[in-house]
């Protein structure tokens, strides 16, 4: 998937952040990459939370079972799982400010080893816009960030400091890359997880703060 | 004896719902992208030829449908959203100068039309600190964390859709097309319902009530709608 012939796939990074998952919690997946990991929760171990309103988020409807009134928080249609539930954008909003979901798990452009989250508008930029995205990370019990180690043009984006404009500040508790799992720890990035086939000079090298 | 605001609000047309809008309004319209709109009432708005509008919305639209019509149309002096995505009709004209564009956190969005219903002015949040959100607000530390103080948000008018709504204007909503809907409705001094289905009262059990009739003032009974899909994601069986 990768340009590079090793590390983890998008598939092999949505499996490894459903491994963060505790049975029986509540869980909103970003936008995106995200969005993958559910594939990889067992049936019925986590509850999907969607911010417009949704929580028992299922799998996407067979084809002919659509229903546009029926979407998750990227506007994509899904079903209801038994059990699940509707409610308004403050009830919604309630539940991630209010410390209710237990970890957001988050696309992300920089994130520093501070912990700070930028992840919503690139300088000089189009401006997508904010979203959920500040009130879950801010809300969240647990933030977990699923990028791409460095962009495509090779800059860093695990940094020092986020030069691009935040979304929370020392929110995020581990980063999952195509390189490996990385814990900010307020001065550097300890290295929990190098994916196979990358050594720690490369994630080094991709890492514009130190590694521990 | 003079007839109370809750007396019969069950109107004949689009065109008498929308009546009292006037040039320079804030209308307040629910959805989220295209779930979840009043679309009858959308296109109303532009055939009444109101205009210089601000529209508090989620995202104002996509794929040139929903709210993307009144940029279209030039009437709207003013976004404030959350989100603007792929929303072309909305980027060209924020780039150009011609719409301003506020950007709002979703929570806190929907949270100041909350607080405006429920006649609280403003409020604490922890959304949006140190971010350029909390540029020009006030700030307060409460037990140790710091929040932001936001301002109530209400408008002039509200454009909710409905599922089920009976003659008082109690409300019941279909799945996830609920979402900034009720809280609107509480936040504006003049609320229109446009439902699928209008029923008797009684029909629905008060339990069942989503958005209590108290918060609804004018309603519309459109059967037909289009309902588009923005992203159709399906499995085969």
């Amino acid at each position: 998937m990768t340009a590079t012939t090793s590390g983890w796939s998008t598939e092999d990074m949505a499996r490894r952040a459903a491994r963060e998952i505790p049975a029986g919690c509540i869980v909103n997946l970003g936008i995106g990459l995200p969005t993958q990991v559910a594939d990889y929760l067992p049936e019925g171990h986590a509850w999907l939370h969607s911010e417009n309103g949704l929580l028992g988020t299922g799998p996407f409807p067979y084809e002919g079972d659509e229903d546009p009134n029926l979407i998750n928080a990227g506007k994509q249609t899904v079903t209801v799982l038994p059990g699940g539930s509707t409610f308004d954008s403050a009830f919604s909003f309630a539940m991630i400010r209010g410390g209710h979901v237990d970890m957001a798990i988050l696309g992300a452009m920089q994130v520093s080893c501070g912990g700070d989250l930028a992840n919503w508008a690139v300088p000089g930029g189009k401006v997508m816009g904010i979203g959920g995205a500040m009130d879950l990370a801010s809300g969240a019990r647990r933030v977990i960030a699923m990028m791409q180690h460095t962009t495509k043009k090779g800059e860093l984006k695990l940094v020092q400091r986020c030069d691009y404009p935040l979304t929370a500040l020392r929110v995020v508790s581990l980063v999952i890359t195509e390189l490996g799992v990385f814990e900010p720890t307020g001065h550097a990035f300890r290295v929990i997880d190098l994916a196979p086939g990358v050594t720690r000079e490369r994630a080094e090298a991709a890492t514009g703060a130190p590694l521990t | 004896m003079t007839t109370g605001k809750h007396g019969n609000k069950v109107v004949a047309s689009v065109a008498e719902a929308l009546g009292p809008l006037r040039d320079g309004m804030t209308i307040l319209v629910g959805g989220f992208g295209l779930s979840g709109n009043a679309e009858a009432l959308i296109r109303g708005v532009v055939e009444r030829g109101v205009r210089d509008l601000t529209l508090v919305s989620n995202n104002a639209g996509n794929l040139g449908k929903g709210l993307a019509t009144w940029l279209k149309a030039g009437i709207i002096r003013k976004v404030i959203c959350s989100y603007i995505g792929n929303n072309q009709d909305l980027h060209t004209r924020m780039a150009s100068g011609e719409v301003e564009v506020e950007i709002t956190p979703q929570g806190t969005l929907v949270e100041r039309m909350r607080a405006a219903g429920a006649g609280i002015p403003a409020f604490f949040t922890p959304t949006g600190v140190g971010t350029v959100v909390e540029q020009g607000k006030e700030t307060r530390e409460i037990d140790g964390r710091r929040y932001l103080l936001e301002r109530a948000l209400s408008g002039d008018v509200a454009l909710v859709r409905a599922a089920v709504c009976d003659h008082f204007g109690n409300v019941r909503f279909w799945r996830t097309a609920r979402n900034f809907n009720p809280v609107m409705a509480t936040a504006a001094k003049l609320s229109i319902v446009e439902c699928d289905k209008l029923v008797a009262n009684g029909t629905i059990d008060p339990d069942d009530v989503h958005l209590p009739g108290i918060f609804v003032h004018r309603i519309v009974h459109v059967p037909e709608h289009e309902n588009a899909f923005e992203y159709r994601t399906v499995r085969k069986r």
